[in-house]
This record gives C-alpha cells, sequence and structure tokens, in this order.
C-alpha cells in the first residue's frame, strides 16, 4: 500500500520542480489587486466634481 | 588566513568600520526621527500639545530632514560600500579615505541643517519650497550632504572601474553592478538639488539675490526627488534580489533579469518628476502627461521584480518537495529574520505600488494630491517596504561588520519587531488613505476647520493614526535595542554576510548591460527629451520672482 | 537572456494593463477635458489685489463664456479670500485663485478641486457643482505656522 503512494509522491515532486504554476498565480493576484484599487479610485474621480 | 576568509567571506575590517559609522548616523538618525513622528501623530490626534516652544512645524520638518534625507541616506552609502567591499573586493586606501571624507563633509552639513532646524530657523520641511526662507546655513548644510553623498559615491565607481579593469571581459559581481546603477542615478538626480539649493537659495536667503523663480526651484527639486525615492527603494530591491535568496537556502531566479531591471531603473527614474507637479499651474498640460507615460514605464521593472521574487520562492519550495499552488509557501524560513522582516517589507510594496499607480495617474491625482493619503503612500514604501528590509540587513550585517552573532533571542526580539512594524502601520497608513480619500490634508497640525463637518469625520482617523504611531514607536526601541546588542554586546562569532548565487549560472550577463556610455547616454536622451521644452517654458514664461518670507 | 513563459505573459498583462490606465485618463484629459490644472497665466503676485479677477473675490456671474459663474479666490497666510461663499447647485463654475506670498493649496474636501497655488501664477479648474453641501476648503501645502488654520467653505445650494 505504502509503496505505489510513496512513487506517486516522488512523481509528483519531479514534476513540481521546475513549475511556477504558483508564481503565476501570485503575479496574477497582485494585478488584480493594482487594477481594482486604481478603477476605484477612477470611479471616486468621476463621482466627484 | 587564507582557508578562513575561503569559509565565509568577510569585509575587511577597515571597510566594515567605515560601514558601522554610516550605521551609527543612521540609527541615531532613526531614534530622533522616529520620536518626532510619535509626537506628530500624538498631536494630530487632537489629545495632546507639545510642551511649550517646540512648533509641529519644526518637529515635522525634523522628522522629514532626519529620516528621508539623513537617514536613508547614510544607510544607503553604508550598505553599498560594504556591499562592493563584499563582493568586488577590499577598497583601495584611495577609495576608503574618499568615502571616509564623504561621511564627514555629510555628518559636518547634517549638524548644521539640524542645528538651524532646532533653533527654529528652518522650518520648511524637508521639501524646503520657496519662497519660505530658511537660515543660509541650512541650505549650507543640505549642500555638504549632497556634496559628501557624491564623495561616497565616488569611491563605489572607483571600486567598479577597478574591478572591471582586473577582470576584462566579465559581467561585475551583481550586488557591485546593482550598487554602481543606483550609485549612478543619484549622482544625476541631485545635479537638481544642488543646482537649486547653490545657484537659487543660496544666494537668496544670503540676501545677494533677492528674489527666487519658485516653480523653476520646485521642478529642479522633483527632478531629484522622484529619483530619490528609487534611491532609497533599490539598496532593498539589491537585498531582495540577492540576499533573501541565500537566506532562504535558494538561488537567485536570473541573474541577468536583475540587472536588466536596474537598467530599466535607471533609464525611467528620473525624467518623471512632473507627476509630483501634476497640480502645478506653470507646466503644460501635455508635457505632464509625457511624464506620466514615462513613469508608467518605470513599473516594468517592478512588475519584472515582483515575478522573480514569486518564482524564487516558488522553486526554492518545490525543491524541498512542495506541491499544489501555494505549497511552497509553507517552505519559507518564516522564523528567521533576516528573510521575514525583508519579506513583510515586501508585502507592503503590494499596496505601496498600488497607490504609486494612482498618485502617478495625470487628473487622478487631484483626488490624492497632498492629501494624507500621500503621507500614508510613503510609509507603506519607503517607511515600510524599504526601512524593513533595511532593518533586515542590519540583522546580519551589523554583527558580520562587528564580529558578532545574531542570538535566538535577538532573533524573536526583530521578529516581534517585524510584526509590530506590520500592526502599527496597518493602523497608521490605512487611516492614513483613509482620510486622505475624505480630503484630510498632509502636513498639517491638528486642526477642526472652525468646526466643519468633514473635519470632525477625520478625527476618528487621526486618533488611529495615533495608535498605529505608538505602536511603531515601541517597534523602533526594539530595532535600536537589537542595534545596540549587535553593535556592542552580542557574542563574538561570524555572522554571515549571504550573497546569492543565480540558478542557471551557464547563463553569462550580456555585456552590454555594464555599457554605461550606452545607458548614461539614454539616461541624458530622455532627460533632455521629458524636460528641455518645459523647463525653457518655465523660464521663458516666468513671472517676477519672489522675496523670501519666514512665516514660522 | 531566458525568459521564462510565464514572466512573458505577466509581463504582457501587465503592461497592457497599463496601457489600458494610460488610454483612460488620456482620453479623459485630452478628449473629455479633464485635464489636470495647467493654466500657465501669471500675475504680479505684490499686485494681486488690483489685477482682475482678483480684485473681485468671490463668485461673478459671466456671459458669454462656456461656463455660467467665476469663482475667485485669493490666498494669503493664513487665510482665502472669500472666506466662505455660496454656489448654486448644478452651476458651472470656473475656479479662480493665486496667491499673494508663499505657495498654498486649494483643496475642496471630497471634491476633485485641488490644486497649488503659486507665487506668480493663476490656477484655474472648471467644474460643474452637481451636489449640494458644505464643502470645505483646506490648505494643503504647507505655508507656515497658521498653515492648519486656513481655510474656506464652499455651499452649494439649490
Ligand atoms: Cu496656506
Amino acid at each position: 500500500m505504502a509503496q505505489p503512494g510513496l512513487d506517486k509522491r516522488t512523481q509528483t515532486k519531479v514534476e513540481d520542480q521546475s513549475s511556477l504554476k504558483g508564481t503565476l498565480a501570485s503575479v496574477f493576484l497582485l494585478g488584480f489587486f493594482l487594477i481594482i484599487t486604481w478603477v476605484g479610485v477612477f470611479l471616486l474621480f468621476v463621482n466627484r466634481f | 588566513m587564507s582557508s578562513f576568509t575561503e569559509k565565509i567571506k568577510k569585509v575587511d575590517p577597515r571597510d566594515a568600520k567605515l560601514g558601522m559609522a554610516h550605521f551609527y548616523v543612521a540609527f541615531i538618525g532613526l531614534f530622533i526621527g522616529g520620536m518626532a513622528g510619535l509626537l506628530q501623530t500624538l498631536v494630530r490626534s487632537g489629545q495632546y500639545t507639545l510642551p511649550a516652544g517646540i512648533g509641529y512645524y519644526q518637529l515635522l520638518t525634523l522628522h522629514g530632514v532626519v529620516l528621508a534625507l539623513v537617514m536613508t541616506t547614510y544607510f544607503i552609502m553604508g550598505f553599498q560600500l560594504v556591499a562592493v567591499s563584499r563582493t568586488a573586493g577590499t577598497l583601495s586606501n584611495k577609495q576608503r579615505t574618499t568615502a571616509w571624507i564623504g561621511f564627514w563633509l555629510m555628518t559636518i552639513g547634517t549638524v548644521m541643517a539640524a542645528v538651524m532646524i532646532l533653533l527654529n530657523e528652518a522650518s520648511v520641511l524637508y521639501t524646503f519650497y520657496a519662497p519660505l526662507q530658511a537660515h543660509a546655513l541650512f541650505y549650507v548644510g543640505l549642500t555638504l550632504v549632497i556634496a559628501g553623498s557624491w564623495l561616497g559615491s565616488a569611491a563605489i565607481i572607483m571600486a567598479y572601474v577597478a574591478w572591471r579593469k582586473q577582470n576584462p571581459g566579465q559581467p561585475s559581481p551583481l550586488l557591485t553592478f546593482m550598487a554602481l546603477v543606483n550609485t549612478l542615478m543619484w549622482v544625476v538626480a541631485t545635479i537638481g538639488v544642488a543646482s537649486t539649493v547653490l545657484f537659487q537659495l543660496l544666494p537668496w536667503s544670503l540676501g545677494i539675490v533677492e528674489r527666487v523663480d519658485v516653480a523653476v526651484s520646485r521642478t529642479l527639486f522633483w527632478y531629484f526627488g522622484h529619483p530619490l525615492v528609487y534611491f532609497w527603494l533599490l539598496p532593498a530591491y539589491m537585498a531582495w534580489y540577492v540576499v533573501v535568496p541565500k537566506i532562504i537556502g535558494g538561488k537567485i531566479f536570473s541573474d541577468s533579469l536583475a540587472r536588466l531591471s536596474f537598467i530599466l531603473f535607471l533609464l525611467f527614474s528620473i525624467p518623471v518628476g512632473f507627476h509630483h507637479q501634476l497640480m502645478e499651474p506653470g507646466i503644460d498640460a501635455a508635457w505632464k502627461f509625457l511624464q506620466v507615460v514615462l513613469t508608467f514605464l518605470v513599473i516594468i521593472p517592478s512588475l519584472m521584480t515582483a515575478f522573480s521574487l514569486f518564482a524564487t520562492f516558488e522553486t526554492f519550495g518545490r525543491s524541498k518537495g512542495a506541491t499544489g499552488l501555494f505549497g511552497w509557501l509553507k517552505e519559507l524560513p518564516w522564523g528567521d529574520a533576516r528573510f521575514l522582516i525583508p519579506f513583510i517589507g515586501m508585502l507592503s510594496f503590494i499596496p505601496g505600488g498600488a497607490g504609486g499607480i494612482i498618485n502617478a495617474s495625470n487628473q487622478m491625482n487631484q483626488v490624492v494630491h497632498n492629501t494624507i493619503w500621500v503621507t500614508g503612500h510613503f510609509h507603506l514604501t519607503v517607511a515600510t517596504a524599504v526601512i524593513l528590509t533595511f532593518f533586515g540587513i542590519s540583522y546580519w550585517l551589523i554583527p558580520h561588520l562587528t564580529g558578532r552573532t545574531l542570538t535566538k533571542a535577538m532573533n524573536k526580539l526583530a521578529i516581534l519587531q517585524g510584526v509590530l512594524w506590520a500592526i502599527g502601520m496597518t493602523f497608521m497608513s490605512g487611516a492614513m488613505h483613509a482620510a486622505g480619500l475624505l480630503g484630510a490634508p498632509r502636513r498639517s497640525a491638528f486642526s477642526e476647520y472652525g468646526g466643519a463637518a468633514q473635519a470632525a469625520e477625520w478625527i476618528p482617523y487621526q486618533i488611529a493614526q495615533a495608535v498605529g504611531g505608538s505602536i511603531l514607536f515601541i517597534a523602533i526601541i526594539l530595532v535600536l535595542y537589537i542595534f545596540i546588542n549587535l553593535a556592542f554586546f552580542a557574542p563574538k562569532g561570524e555572522e554571515e554576510f549571504p550573497v546569492g548565487e543565480a540558478a542557471n549560472l551557464a547563463e553569462k550577463a550580456p555585456m552590454v548591460l555594464e555599457n554605461w556610455k550606452l545607458w548614461l547616454g539614454i539616461v541624458v536622451l530622455l532627460i533632455a527629451f521629458a524636460y528641455t521644452i518645459p523647463f525653457i517654458d518655465l523660464i521663458e514664461n516666468a513671472p517676477i520672482g519672489s522675496k523670501g518670507y519666514k512665516l514660522w | 537572456m531566458h525568459i521564462h513563459k510565464f514572466e512573458k505573459i505577466w509581463l504582457i498583462f501587465g503592461v497592457a494593463t497599463l496601457l489600458v490606465f494610460l488610454s483612460v485618463i488620456g482620453v479623459s484629459a485630452f478628449y473629455l477635458g479633464n485635464q489636470p490644472p495647467s493654466c500657465l497665466a501669471t500675475i504680479n503676485p505684490e499686485k494681486v489685489d488690483t489685477t482682475a479677477p482678483f480684485d473681485k473675490p468671490g463668485l461673478n456671474k459671466v456671459e458669454g463664456k462656456e461656463w455660467d459663474y467665476e469663482l475667485v479666490f485669493v490666498a494669503s497666510a493664513f487665510n482665502y479670500t472669500p472666506g466662505e461663499v455660496e454656489v448654486p447647485l448644478g452651476a458651472k463654475v470656473k475656479v479662480i485663485a493665486t496667491t499673494k506670498d508663499v505657495v498654498h493649496g486649494f483643496n475642496a474636501a471630497g471634491t476633485n478641486i485641488n490644486m497649488m497655488l503659486e507665487p506668480g501664477y493663476i490656477s484655474e479648474l472648471v467644474t460643474t457643482f452637481d451636489k449640494a453641501g458644505e464643502f470645505l476648503i483646506v490648505c494643503n501645502e504647507y505655508c507656515g505656522a497658521g498653515h492648519h488654520l486656513m481655510s474656506s467653505m464652499i455651499k452649494v445650494v439649490e
């Protein structure tokens, strides 16, 4: 039982080592934050006289 | 001896002494400036009045000059000198002597400016906008600080040139390259502030000329003022790119991209000063917009930096077996102050950067200009992202230079300091951002504005700022306690000066990145493009100049 | 120089976002007239009180212009003239201001009326007062010991 599980884990590990999908997700979260705050203040500008 | 240096690369004791001299002044400045900051937030809460004789704006001038100009410049000069010494080799006697003369010039200048502020002869804030006129010795002091920093800069440039001569065809060590870029930017930028101080403000304060051109002076100031904020930021980026990867046990994501981002900062940090002058009457709207576009270009290297840092963390985490989208976060050394403190700084740069984009967005600046939002903004960027990184650097650099070690107890205290800073700044900067959007002005003592309803809305936020300011002051006391421990009392030992290695050592940085004729040529062209015509316009259409005022 | 595929995606996304921001503010500024205040006109700061329109501070009805009123302010340490003014709701107004001495700010809190007043220059901004209420004008550029006491009030009334 333990043996195949371990194999699977090693496999994922090798596969994940070169992955930067977390980085991509992180920078896009950052990007969305920049957009939300900017749009927020832009709307304030538009709504004020 | 040689096997010893092999084992742990140490900064030469003579260079260490030079660095420590800078750090003593920087941390004394931190105490004075931090104290002033605390008192300001207390005054503005409306619950506290300053003891007789001290003016709010005198205190505010002290806070700005000591922290924004003195503390940062000393720390950066000290850090860059020892970083060059560590990565490009011990400074020559000539280089070191030059840097020492620079240090003493800066120190004489600092003392002169500080004395004038304490005598209430210079309550003009750290931006010293004419036609408010300070005592001539205040301007002389500032001139000496700048001149001194040029000598420190000369030492770094000489060390770089010497290294390149000894290693022809080789890209310079990354930290040395970065220190050089920041130094070159500083020299080009300070020409602006030196010009207005030497040729406009000093003769005017001495009575040699009667009037000063206010708009020209402001433009020269902001030609310097924006690269100034990058001069603060780039040493933090040096630590984020090069030092932090080594601390966590990972690699620099890409040496070449790190260099490229620094070159982009060099090119686009300077021709953007108008985004601080968007609300000014004397500059044409089209030229303002042009500099807004250039300002947006300087965002790109920060986008690159964000990717590189996340990638460094993720690659390291995955090499430790992390899985899932964000599993790598768990592998980071959260208990290590040398990592955690700069990391909090990095996080704070996300809202800091977001605010910066808003500030620079041309007419959107009308929403926030000179409101306390702006104060909240740069307390996230310089007073959190940059300063926490400087603290994080100090926690290994000070013991490295003094031959001591950061003990477990001090590491714990340092972590507490970082967490307190994050909490205090969330209160203070958050409340500043919110009050600023409601219109509360920056740089103002407590005022009910004749009982106006809007001004009453700001007061709860001002109380929150005082709460935040008090927490921050406790954190400053902790920093100073740790600094004194690391400088004088920590156990003797060897603390590492961490310098990261690139993930891909086979990839040599393109030599074009070290072609300074090319880059400085582009810098000059960009500045000429962005400034020549509007600057001539300002001079040609100038109104009659202003006499000096002392309204405090 | 090798750039990772994800980094390319991120930089393209980031740069595209910045371009959208710039386009939005560019169109708003150059085609919809929302330029930041950039009047360029100069004045002798020592003769403000005798120079039109500053010889008549306050709200003045005008004819034959794109705006219905001119709202004229004179700033000096540490007050604004007028110290209080009523503006009819919905009026299209050109706000015109200058300073007689040092640099002052001019910000009607909670509005986009926010401009620097510099000696020798006239600052202007055209806007439609489409919200009723009291708007506090504060000096938001440090001008001396009384800086925080420097204010005025615009009352937008029906
Ligand atoms: Cu004022």
